[in-house]
C-alpha cells in the first residue's frame, strides 16, 4: 500500500513504543468499589452537583449539571449510593470538588434511549450532545456541544476526524480504530451533519496501517476521506492536522474555526456514536497502560475509577516506580499519587522507571537553533523561554508565547536539557492573569 | 501512601529527551576533529601533534582556573577542547610550542569566561584566541610554513620551494605566481592537502568527511558550509573573470582555511545564529567578507577575521531575523 503522506512544518521524530499495547484487544475493567467523580473533567465551569450524599444513583444519573456557557454535564459510572461531595487530587496537581459513589454492585443503569440521528435537525444532535456531556476525548476535554455551535458568522466547510494519536505509547485510538471502524465513522457522520461540513476526512498517521485499512474499507460508505499522515509529532495537534490535510493555516490566536475546519478526536466521535445508538451518557473510556507494568494493555474503564486500579489491572509496576504519568510522555501530567481518578480527558496511563526518568537539568543554552527547527508554530522556543527566566513578559508577549501549544517539542530536543515548556508555561500563567 | 509510590517524581512535561546532549555534541566535535589531524601529523610531521596537545592543555587548564573560581564544573563538556584543537589548527605548523597553549588561555580566560562561559560567549574563542595571538607574535603566525614532507606533483612543489609558504600568502605578494595554483594538479594538491598551511586547514577532502557525520546528526548545520563556499566561489568566480583576482575560484575555495572555518568554526552554535535564516545570511556575510580581505585587504587570507565580524552580528541577526510564525 503506497499512500501520499502529508504532514506539517517542524515537529519531532520520538521514539514510539506502541508495540507494547498496539495488538491488545481493548479489555474491560470490572467497576470499581467506589467511583471518584469530579466535577470539573473539562475545559470551563465546574458543573453543579445534583445530587446529595445518601441519594442511590444508577450508570449513567447526571450528578453534575453544566452552569454557564464552557461546561459540561457529568454523570455517574456506576450505580450506587453517593457518599460525599469533597475535595480530591485532580490530575493538573490541584484538588476539584468530587462525587463520592460507593459500588451497589447491581449495575442498574438508568434509563437510555437511543435516538434516530438521521431524524433530528443539528441544533437536536447538538442538544443531545450537550445533554450526554460529551467533551474532546483526546486530551484537552474542551466540551463539544460548545465546539459545535461557532458564532453565527463561522461555518465549518470541513471537518476531520483525528486519528493520529501522535503521542508515543498511546494506543488507544488505534485500538478504537481497528475495533470500531463503522462505529466511529458513524460518530463522524453525526457530527458532520450537526455542522453541515461538506467535506469530511480521517487523519490517521503511518505507523497504523491496519486502522488506515480498516478506515479505508468504510469510508466510502461514509462519505469520508482517509488521509494518511507521516508519523511525526505533534501530529495530532489541532492546528498541524488542519494544515497537513487542507494545506490551510489556523491565523495566530485564533480558532480552527476561523479556517472554517472542525477537528474532533476519533475517540470521541465513538462516543457519540454511543450517544445515539444507545442512549448512552459519556461515563466511560478507553484508557491504554503502558510503559513499566507487567502488562500493559488497553482497558475500558469506568471515569472516576482511581488509576490505582488500572495499574493493578496492568499486573502493578514491573520495574522501580519513577513516574506515573496520565496522557502520553510528551505532554502527559505526572502524578504524585495513585489515588487520581480516570476522568473523560485520560487518554493514557504511562508508568516510567525510576532508571528512565529525565528531569530538567536546565544546562545553558548553547544556541544549537535545535528547538528553533522543531518548533511546529515558528517560535524560538529558547529566547521566549529566556525571556520568561528574565521577567521581560512584554518581550515573551511580542516573540510569540502565546501561540505555544507546550508539545514539548523544544525541550525533547534540547541538548542543555533545558526546562523550556515550564518557562513558557508559566509566562503564558501570567499574561492570561494580566489579561483579566 | 504505597510506599513505592512516596518516590514519584513530579516535573513538566516533556517526560522523555532526546539523547543528544551538550557533551555528546562536543565530543563528537572533537572525535571529528582527528581526522583533520592525522592528515597533518601525515603532512608536517609529529610537530602538529605537539601543538595540537598544547592547545588542548592550555584550553582545559584555562577552563578549569575558570571552574575553581566560580565553583561549577563544565570542564567535562568538552567545548574546552574543541577550542584548543582549533587554536592549534590555526598556527603554522613551524610554530613554537607555547604558541598554541598562549592563544587557547586567552581563548578561554578573556573571550569566553567573562562572558558568561559556555553559551555566552560572542566571539568564537578559538578565532579570538587566534586575533590575539596574529596581534602578539605576528612573526611566529605568518612564518613556519612547513612544505609537506610528501610532495606531490612538481609544479606545487615547486611553488612550495620558492617560499616555503601558503598558496594565498604566495598569491597575494607574487600574484604571477597565481596560474601556477590553478592547474589541475595544483588544485588537487590543494584538496588533498599536499601543500603549505595552518595545521589544520592543510585538507580540504579530510575536513569534509570530518564534517559528514556531524553534518548527518545536524551537530552541523550544512547551510553555514554550503552558503559560505558558494558566496567565495561566486563572488571570486565573478573577480575572477573581470580580472580582479588571479586565483580562480576553485583555488580560492581549496586554498587557505575556508574549508576548517567554514565546516567548524563558522558553524560553532553559541557564536552563529539560531535560526536557519539567519544561518543563512550568516554564512554570506563570513563569505564577503572572505573574499573582501582576500583581494583588497592587507592580509592574504580572510575567513577567521570574517567569522570574527559576523559573530559580532549574529545578536543582531537572531534579533531580527525571525523563523516564520505559523499563522502569521
Amino acid at each position: 500500500m503506497k499512500l501520499k503522506r502529508v504532514t506539517f512544518h517542524g515537529g519531532v521524530r520520538v521514539p514510539e513504543h506502541k508495540e507494547l499495547t498496539e495488538d491488545k484487544p481493548i479489555e474491560v475493567l470490572p467497576e470499581p468499589e467506589l467511583a471518584i467523580i469530579p466535577l470539573s473533567q473539562h475545559t470551563g465551569k465546574f458543573a453543579n452537583p445534583t445530587v446529595k450524599p445518601g441519594d442511590r444513583v444508577k450508570i449513567g444519573t447526571k450528578i453534575g449539571e453544566l452552569q454557564g456557557f464552557i461546561s459540561a454535564n457529568v454523570h455517574s459510572s456506576i450505580a450506587g449510593k453517593v457518599v460525599k461531595i469533597d475535595e480530591h487530587p485532580h490530575l493538573v496537581g490541584t484538588t476539584v470538588p468530587a462525587v463520592f459513589i460507593e459500588n451497589d454492585g447491581s449495575g442498574e443503569t438508568d434509563e437510555f434511549t437511543p435516538k434516530d440521528w438521521e431524524a433530528l435537525s443539528p441544533q437536536e444532535i447538538i442538544e443531545t450532545i450537550k445533554e450526554a456531556g460529551i467533551v474532546g476525548l483526546g486530551g484537552a476535554a474542551f466540551p463539544t456541544h460548545v465546539k459545535l455551535s461557532p458564532p453565527p458568522e463561522k461555518r465549518f466547510h470541513s471537518m476531520i476526524l483525528n486519528g493520529a494519536e501522535c503521542e508515543p505509547y498511546l494506543t488507544i485510538d488505534y485500538r478504537l480504530m481497528v475495533e470500531h471502524a463503522k462505529e466511529i465513522l458513524e460518530g463522524g457522520a453525526i457530527i458532520r451533519k450537526a455542522l453541515g461540513a461538506k467535506t469530511a476526512y480521517i487523519g490517521i498517521e503511518d505507523n497504523k496501517p491496519e486502522a488506515i485499512e480498516q478506515m479505508m474499507k468504510l469510508a466510502s460508505e461514509y462519505d469520508f476521506e482517509v488521509v494518511v499522515l507521516r508519523t511525526k509529532y505533534p501530529q495530532g495537534s489541532e492546528k498541524q492536522l488542519i494544515n497537513a490535510i487542507t494545506g490551510k493555516e489556523v491565523p495566530s490566536g485564533g480558532l480552527p474555526m476561523d479556517v472554517g475546519v472542525y477537528v474532533q478526536n476519533v475517540g470521541t466521535a465513538y462516543a457519540i456514536y454511543e450517544v445515539f445508538s444507545k442512549g448512552k451518557p459519556l461515563y466511560e473510556r478507553g484508557v491504554t497502560v503502558t510503559g513499566k507494568v507487567k502488562e500493559p494493555k488497553n482497558l475500558l474503564v469506568r471515569i472516576g475509577t482511581p488509576v490505582r486500579k488500572l495499574i493493578e489491572a496492568a499486573g502493578g509496576y514491573s520495574e522501580p516506580l519513577g513516574k506515573l504519568i496520565i496522557g502520553g510522555p510528551m505532554m502527559g501530567i505526572s502524578q504524585y499519587t495513585e489515588d487520581i481518578p480516570v476522568v473523560k480527558g485520560t487518554t493514557g496511563i504511562v508508568v516510567q522507571s525510576a532508571a528512565e526518568v529525565t528531569l530538567p537539568l536546565d544546562l545553558p543554552c548553547i544556541r544549537c537553533g535545535f528547538c528553533v527547527d522543531v518548533c511546529p508554530m515558528g517560535l524560538v522556543p529558547t529566547l521566549v523561554a529566556d525571556y520568561v527566566r528574565v521577567n521581560d513578559i512584554d518581550a515573551a508577549e511580542e516573540w510569540g508565547i502565546m501561540d505555544c501549544m507546550e508539545c514539548g517539542s523544544c525541550a525533547y530536543v534540547c541538548p542543555a536539557k533545558r526546562n523550556l515548556v515550564h518557562y513558557i508555561k508559566l509566562g503564558k500563567t501570567i499574561i492570561m492573569k494580566r489579561r483579566k | 501512601m504505597n510506599p513505592s509510590t512516596a518516590m514519584l517524581k513530579v516535573s513538566v512535561s516533556p517526560h522523555i529527551r532526546s539523547v543528544d546532549n551538550i557533551s555528546r555534541i562536543m565530543y563528537s566535535v572533537v572525535a571529528a576533529l582527528m581526522l583533520p589531524l592525522i592528515g597533518a601529523v601525515y603532512f608536517y610531521g609529529w610537530c602538529t601533534l605537539w601543538l595540537t596537545l598544547s592547545g588542548i592543555v592550555g584550553a582545559v587548564l584555562a577552563e578549569l582556573i575558570v571552574n575553581l573560581i566560580q565553583h561549577r564544573f563544565t570542564i567535562v563538556d568538552g567545548s574546552a577542547i574543541i577550542t584548543g584543537i582549533l587554536v592549534a589548527f590555526n598556527v603554522p605548523p613551524g610554530a613554537p610550542w607555547w604558541l598554541p597553549f598562549a592563544g587557547s588561555i586567552f581563548a578561554i580566560l578573556v573571550a569566553k569566561a567573562p562572558f558568561g562561559g559556555l553559551g555566552h560567549n560572542i566571539l568564537n574563542p578559538a578565532l579570538a584566541g587566534r586575533a590575539f595571538l596574529m596581534a602578539s607574535w605576528p612573526n611566529f603566525m605568518t612564518k613556519g610554513w612547513l612544505t609537506p614532507i610528501r610532495p606531490a606533483g612538481s609544479t606545487v612543489s615547486g611553488v612550495a620551494t620558492i617560499t616555503t609558504a601558503t598558496p594565498l600568502g604566495v598569491t597575494k605578494l607574487q600574484p604571477k605566481l597565481a596560474s601556477m595554483l590553478n592547474t589541475p594538479v595544483a588544485l588537487k594538491a590543494m584538496f588533498i592537502g599536499n601543500i603549505g598551511g595552518v595545521v589544520g586547514e592543510t585538507s580540504a577532502l579530510l575536513i569534509l568527511v570530518a564534517a559528514l557525520p556531524l553534518i548527518f546528526k545536524k551537530y552541523i548545520d550544512w547551510r553555514i558550509p554550503v552558503f559560505y563556499i558558494g558566496t567565495v566561489f561566486a563572488l571570486t568566480g565573478i573577480l575572477y573573470e573581470v580580472g580582479v583576482t588571479p586565483l580562480s575560484p576553485l583555488a580560492h575555495v581549496l586554498a587557505g582555511g575556508l574549508f576548517l572555518g567554514a565546516f567548524f568554526m563558522a558553524t560553532d552554535m553559541v557564536t552563529s545564529p539560531v535560526t536557519r535564516k539567519g544561518k543563512i545570511i550568516f554564512a554570506i556575510g563570513c563569505g564577503i567578507i572572505t573574499v573582501a580581505i582576500r583581494i583588497w585587504g592587507g592580509y592574504p587570507e580572510g575567513v577567521s577575521y570574517s567569522i570574527l565580524l559576523m559573530n559580532i552580528v549574529t545578536p543582531l541577526i537572531d534579533r531580527k531575523v525571525r523563523p516564520r510564525r505559523f499563522g502569521t
